[in-house]
C-alpha cells in the first residue's frame, strides 16, 4: 500500500471532558471536526486534517490531544 | 560588684524572643507603636539569614507571612489596632487553612486611628472574634519584659503544635531554659500520598514545606484532606469541629497563667498585661497589713481558660477584674464563675495606665466603704 | 502529553463555563511549562479569588489559593524566603487590577521574580458579571445596567509604569503567542506580566452583544494587532500585542541576598 502525501491524524476526543464550545470546529483550517447531537466534539472529516494542533491548543477543555503519524509510522 | 539593671522596651523584648523562638521572617508596616519590632527584626534578621520586608500595607504584610511559613519558616508580623483590623481578612485565612504564624498587636487607644501613643487594653475582644466565622483563636499577653520573652516564644510553640495563628496582645510601650518547639514535619516519603490536611489520631497535622516533595493545595475554601475546595456538607461540618476543637480540647495546655496567694484569699484580682502589674503591686501592699487579696494574671486570653478561673475563684467572696477597657474579660470572668454577681469590674478608659491607687479607690466604693 | 503531567486529571472537567478562556490559559501554561521542562517541585502556583484563581487547584505545583486580590503578596513572602521557587501567580482582572491593584503596583516596583499573568476578561465572572476596572467605558454590567463611565486601566501601561521588567499582552486566540510569552516570562529574572485577553461568554459575551466564545475570539483575532508590524499604525482602533517592555533591573530578591551579606560582614 502506498503512503498518502497527506498528514494522517487520530482525533483522540474525551467526551467527558468536552463541553461542546465549538472553538475547535470553529477554527480548524481544515473544517475537520464537528459537533454531534449531544454536543460532543468529532472528527467528521479527520482524512482532511492538515496535523496543525491548533484545536488541540485552543481546546479550553484538554478534551482535544491530535495524533500525528508521520510518514514512515504510515510505511511501517 | 554592682548589679546591671538594662532598661529595654517591650517591643524589643518581644523581637528578641522571637529570634530566640527562631523566627525567619517578619512583614510589617510602620505604625505606632510597635514599629520598634519592625526596626529591630530589619537589622537582625539579615545578619541570621532571615528575611525582613516592608510591604505596602498591613493587609500584604500578613498575607506574605502566611506565604513564608509555607515554606517551612517561623514568620511573624507585628501592627498595633488600625493594623490588625486590616490584618483580619488573612488572619482568618490563616485559621482555615491552618498556617502557623504570629500576629503581635501593641494595643492602642481605639477604635480607628484612636489614641496612637497611649495605651488600652480594647483589642481584647476584636482578637477573639475580629473574623468573620465561627473559629477559635489563641491570644496571649504579659504583663512584664521577663514573662514576655517566655510568652513570645510560647506564642511561637503554640503556633507550630497547633497549627494556628497565634495573636500576641502587647500593652508595654515602655530567663532559664525556655524550650523552643519546632514544625511537625511529615515523615511521609516522596511518592507516597500525603494528606496535608489529614490530622493524626493526637488532632496534629504534620505540614510539608512548599519547595519541598510533597505538591498540594491551601486554600482559604473550606476543603478536604487534601486542601482541596469541597462543599461536601460531611467536610464541612467536619472542618469547622477541627478547627474549632483542635484548639478548644486543649485549653488547658494553651492556659499560660501566673497566681499569687490565691490560697485564701477572699478578694481574687483576674487581670493580664500591664494592668496585670499594678493589680499585683496593691495585692501585695494589701497582704503586709494582713488583707487577703490575690491575684490571678491571665497570660492567654483566648481560648478563654473558663474551668481555671473557676477553680482559683471558687473561695473568694469577690472577684475584681483589672482591665484597660469597658470590660472585654469581665464578661468571660462572670461566665466563668459561680455566682457572676459577685464579679466586679476596675478600669481604666482614658489612655492612662490604670494604677494601684486607682484600683483601691474603685475597690473601696464595691466594699461600701465610700468613695 | 504536555497537560497529564502538570493538571490535576482527577479534578476534570473543570468548573470553568463552556468556551471560557481560562480554559485555553491554562491549556497554554501547561504546555509552557512543559517545554521548559522545570522540576514541579520547584515551582509554586499562588492565585486569588475568583474563576481565574481556580486554575491552582488544577495544576500539579505546589498551589496556594488565597485571598481576594492578595495573590501577590502571597506569592512575595514565599519568593523571598525561598528564592530558588519559581511563582507563577494568575489573576482576574478585578482581582489583580481593583481589589490588588496596589499589590499589583508594589510587586512590580520591587521587580520581584514573579510571573504575573492577568487573565482579563473584563468582568467579575465568578459574581454574575459585574464591572471591573478593566471593563471600560459603555461596557454593561449587572452594577452597569445603563454602561458603564468607569474608564478602563491599560495593564500594559500601567505595570510598565509601576516598574515591571517585562510586559507582554496576548489573547486567548493567539494561543503559540500566549505559550510562547508565559515561557519569555517565566524565564525573565525580576517582575514580568503578561495580560492575556480572554472570553467570558457566560457573563460578558451575551450583555454585551460579543456573542459566544467563537466570536469572541474572532473579535481576539481581526481586533488586535502585532506591535511594530506594518498593520500597527495609530488610529487603527486595535488593540496592540507583543513583548512591550524587557530589561534588566536589581531583582528584589538578589538584592535582599546582598542586604544578608552586608549585614553578616557586619555582625
Amino acid at each position: 500500500m502506498m503512503a498518502k502525501k497527506q498528514t494522517k491524524a487520530k482525533h483522540v476526543i474525551n467526551r467527558e471532558w468536552c463541553k461542546g464550545c465549538g472553538i475547535c470546529v470553529h477554527f480548524c483550517p481544515g473544517n475537520v471536526l464537528e459537533l454531534d447531537e449531544w454536543f460532543k466534539c468529532f472528527a467528521a472529516r479527520p482524512d482532511d486534517c492538515v496535523g496543525c494542533r491548533l484545536c488541540e491548543l485552543r481546546c479550553p477543555d484538554f478534551a482535544i490531544q491530535v495524533v500525528v503519524q508521520s510518514k514512515q509510522d504510515q510505511v511501517a | 560588684m554592682k548589679n546591671k539593671t538594662a532598661f529595654i522596651q517591650g517591643n524589643e523584648v518581644c523581637a528578641r524572643a522571637a529570634i530566640y523562638a527562631g523566627v525567619g521572617f517578619f512583614a510589617g508596616y510602620p505604625i505606632t507603636p510597635s514599629t520598634e519590632i519592625a526596626e529591630f527584626m530589619a537589622r537582625e534578621l539579615p545578619k541570621r539569614q532571615g528575611t525582613f520586608i516592608q510591604m505596602e500595607d498591613e493587609i500584604s504584610s500578613l498575607c506574605a507571612v502566611i506565604g513564608a511559613s509555607l515554606t517551612g519558616c517561623k514568620a511573624m508580623t507585628a501592627t498595633s489596632g488600625p493594623g490588625f483590623s486590616l490584618m483580619q481578612e488573612a488572619l482568618g485565612y490563616a485559621v482555615m487553612a491552618e498556617i502557623p504564624c504570629v500576629i503581635v498587636d501593641v494595643q492602642r487607644g481605639g477604635p480607628s486611628t484612636g489614641l496612637p501613643t497611649h495605651v488600652m487594653q480594647g483589642d481584647v475582644c476584636q482578637a477573639r472574634w475580629g473574623i468573620h466565622g465561627d473559629h477559635a483563636i489563641v491570644a496571649m499577653t504579659a504583663s512584664g519584659n521577663q514573662e514576655l520573652f517566655k510568652i513570645t516564644v510560647d506564642a511561637f510553640n503554640i503556633a507550630e503544635t497547633y497549627r494556628t495563628p497565634v495573636i500576641l496582645l502587647l500593652d508595654i510601650p515602655s530567663e532559664g531554659e525556655i524550650e523552643v518547639v519546632e514544625r511537625l514535619r511529615t515523615a511521609v516519603k516522596q511518592g507516597v500520598d500525603f494528606h496535608p490536611y489529614l490530622p493524626r489520631e493526637d488532632g496534629r497535622l504534620p505540614m510539608s514545606d512548599f519547595g519541598g516533595v510533597h505538591r498540594y493545595n491551601v486554600t482559604g475554601l473550606f476543603h478536604d484532606m487534601w486542601g482541596f475546595p469541597s462543599d461536601d456538607p460531611q467536610v464541612v461540618h467536619g472542618l469547622l469541629r477541627h478547627l474549632a476543637d483542635k484548639i478548644n480540647n486543649n485549653v488547658d495546655n494553651i492556659a499560660r497563667f501566673k497566681e499569687y496567694y490565691l490560697d485564701d484569699a477572699d478578694l481574687v484580682l483576674v487581670s493580664y498585661g500591664s494592668s496585670a502589674r499594678s493589680a499585683l503591686h496593691l495585692v501585695e501592699s494589701r497582704r503586709r497589713r494582713g488583707e487577703k487579696y490575690g491575684l490571678l494574671e491571665l497570660q492567654t486570653l483566648w481560648p478563654f481558660p473558663h474551668s481555671i478561673v473557676r477553680e482559683k475563684c471558687a473561695n473568694a467572696r469577690y472577684v475584681a477584674v483589672v482591665e484597660m477597657n469597658l470590660g472585654q474579660i469581665t464578661k468571660e470572668v462572670k461566665e466563668a464563675v459561680d455566682r457572676p454577681e459577685r464579679v466586679y469590674l476596675l478600669n481604666r478608659i482614658d489612655g492612662v495606665y490604670i494604677t494601684p491607687t486607682d484600683i483601691r479607690n474603685m475597690l473601696r466604693v464595691i466594699q461600701g466603704r465610700g468613695v | 502529553m504536555a497537560y497529564d503531567d502538570y493538571i490535576r486529571k482527577r479534578f476534570f472537567p473543570h468548573i470553568w463555563c463552556p468556551g471560557c478562556g481560562h480554559g485555553i490559559v491554562l491549556n497554554a501554561l501547561t504546555r509552557s511549562l512543559d517545554s521548559l521542562g522545570f522540576d514541579k517541585n520547584e515551582m509554586v502556583m499562588v492565585s486569588g479569588i475568583g474563576c481565574s484563581a481556580r486554575i491552582s487547584g488544577y495544576v500539579d505545583l505546589h498551589s496556594m489559593h488565597t485571598i481576594h486580590g492578595r495573590a501577590l503578596a502571597f506569592a512575595t513572602g514565599i519568593k523571598l524566603s525561598r528564592p530558588e521557587l519559581k511563582l507563577i501567580v494568575p489573576m482576574g482582572d478585578g482581582d489583580a487590577l481593583a481589589i490588588g491593584g496596589n499589590h499589583f503596583i508594589h510587586a512590580a516596583r520591587r521587580n520581584i521574580d514573579i510571573t504575573a499573568i492577568v487573565i482579563n476578561n473584563r468582568i467579575y465572572g465568578m459574581t454574575g458579571g459585574q464591572y471591573s476596572p478593566l471593563s471600560g467605558v459603555g461596557v454593561r454590567a449587572t452594577t452597569a445596567p445603563y454602561s458603564n463611565i468607569d474608564p478602563a486601566f491599560d495593564v500594559v501601561e500601567m505595570a510598565t509604569a509601576a516598574g515591571a521588567t517585562f510586559v507582554a499582552r496576548t489573547t486567548t486566540y493567539h494561543v503559540r503567542e500566549m505559550s510562547k510569552f508565559f515561557q519569555k516570562a517565566i524565564l525573565h529574572k525580576g517582575f514580568s506580566v503578561v495580560e492575556v485577553l480572554s472570553q467570558c461568554p457566560t457573563n460578558f459575551g451575551r450583555r454585551n452583544k460579543a456573542g459566544d466564545a467563537v466570536h469572541m475570539m474572532e473579535s481576539y483575532k481581526n481586533g488586535t494587532v502585532v506591535a511594530g508590524s506594518a498593520d500597527d499604525v495609530p488610529g487603527s482602533g486595535k488593540i496592540r500585542r507583543g513583548v512591550f517592555v524587557e530589561k534588566t533591573a536589581p531583582e528584589y530578591c538578589d538584592e535582599y541576598a546582598r542586604i544578608i551579606r552586608v549585614a553578616r560582614k557586619g555582625a
